[in-house]
């Protein structure tokens, strides 16, 4: 997926901004039950809706539903962050789900049902790796995407 | 209820697990460059530099027992004992074991070195050991890897870190082979790539890699 350069300017000037990485996992933790709930009912417009919430928080990682329902009900109890981590990679893999949960939702909406189970099942892969392992799927493809990217240009 | 939707999140959540558990178990792993040196020498402990150590051995014992008798830090001890090819008994008590290490990993000329251009391409001086790391601004693990190889940079004389943008230096990137960041390679004084691992390696296993890697204490009086 092309990063444009309107996008990385706008990470630049974001990029200095921290999370914590606790709320990274939590958030990660509710998309997999949402994105069970997809697979399970089969809903195109929950789909549709995380599209939203990946969208919301890809453009602002704090202001996110997710981070907000974080920040109001799980970070009073366990206290602050001993570490944070940069924003970046947070927002980039935000956008990858984006894109597979609106691939999904248009899949489910118009009838076209294997390819909404395909991208939600692969949405849910991501986030479940992330939320139980703290692995970050989209962050780790991107440096593979950009060599086969440019071994085409080129 | 879709019953072909109830059937991917099983298999997500087991695939998913599997992936997990086996990306816990290798990453940070490092790994001699050559697939032929991909047994694992379990037992060995670091007594890594075997079969080279037989001209120089009954020197680096000695430097490495000096030593240990003079009180030098852990670390620099463990590298001597390590790199005299002592018995595995004595510096696991020190440093936690690479498990990775083949013994012929020096011995053998079979690494190439990489081109010097390149090197200088990535801004690597010439050192006696360098870690170098490929990283991506899209990358949380890339911090932990630049913060334990930069304190064992530190800890050792004359061995530097240097962290390079993989995607500025994709030619580098092809070069290398490398798929992920972070990407950490451990190259000798000769600009040979000794070791690598994708992911964060512990700071002893780091140690004992380079371990292998330095060159004999007589071949660098600087050191003590």
């Amino acid at each position: 997926m092309a990063v444009t350069v309107a996008e990385r300017r706008r990470g630049a000037r974001v990029g200095r901004m921290e999370l914590d990485p606790r709320g990274q996992r939590f958030a990660a933790a509710l998309t997999s039950v949402v994105l069970i709930v997809v697979l399970a009912t089969g809903s195109g417009w929950l789909a549709l809706a995380q599209a939203a919430v990946f969208a919301i928080t890809a453009a602002d990682p704090r202001r996110g539903p997710y981070p907000l329902i974080y920040r109001a009900f799980v970070l009073p109890r366990i206290g602050p962050p001993a570490e944070r981590e940069p924003a970046a990679p947070v927002r980039f893999a935000q956008l990858v789900g984006f894109v597979f949960l609106t691939i999904a939702a248009i899949g489910y909406l118009s009838g076209a049902t294997a390819l909404g189970v395909t991208f939600a099942a692969l949405g849910l892969l991501a986030a479940f790796l992330n939320a139980a392992f703290g692995l970050c799927v989209g962050c780790e493809v991107y440096l593979a995407m950009r060599r086969l990217s440019a071994r085409r240009a080129a | 209820m879709d019953v072909v939707g109830l059937v991917a999140v099983g298999a997500v959540l087991a695939a998913g697990a599997g992936i997990g558990l086996w990306r816990r178990r290798n990453d940070g792993r490092l790994r001699s460059t050559s697939p032929a040196k991909d047994v694992v020498g379990t037992g060995r402990g670091a007594a890594g530099t075997g079969k080279d150590a037989a001209g120089t051995g009954k020197n680096a014992v000695a430097t490495g027992k000096d030593a240990a008798g003079t009180g030098k830090d852990p670390a620099s001890v463990a590298v001597e004992a390590a790199r005299a090819g002592r018995p595995a008994a004595e510096p696991r008590s020190v440093v936690t074991p690479d498990v990775e290490e083949t013994p012929a990993d020096i011995a053998e000329p079979a690494h190439d070195r990489l081109d010097p251009g390149l090197l200088a391409a990535l801004g690597i001086a010439p050192a006696r050991a360098t870690l170098l790391q490929f990283s991506s601004a899209f990358c949380a693990p890339c911090r932990a890897v630049r913060r334990v190889s930069s304190e064992v940079a530190t800890l050792l004389p004359d061995v530097q870190h240097v962290d390079v943008d993989a995607e500025s230096h994709l030619d580098a990137v092809r070069a290398l082979n490398v798929w992920r960041t972070p990407t950490l390679f451990v190259l000798d004084a000769d600009g040979r790539v000794a070791k690598r691992a994708t992911g964060v390696p512990s700071k002893p296993q780091l140690i004992a890699a380079l371990a292998e890697v330095l060159p004999a204490p007589d071949s660098a009086p600087g050191q003590r």
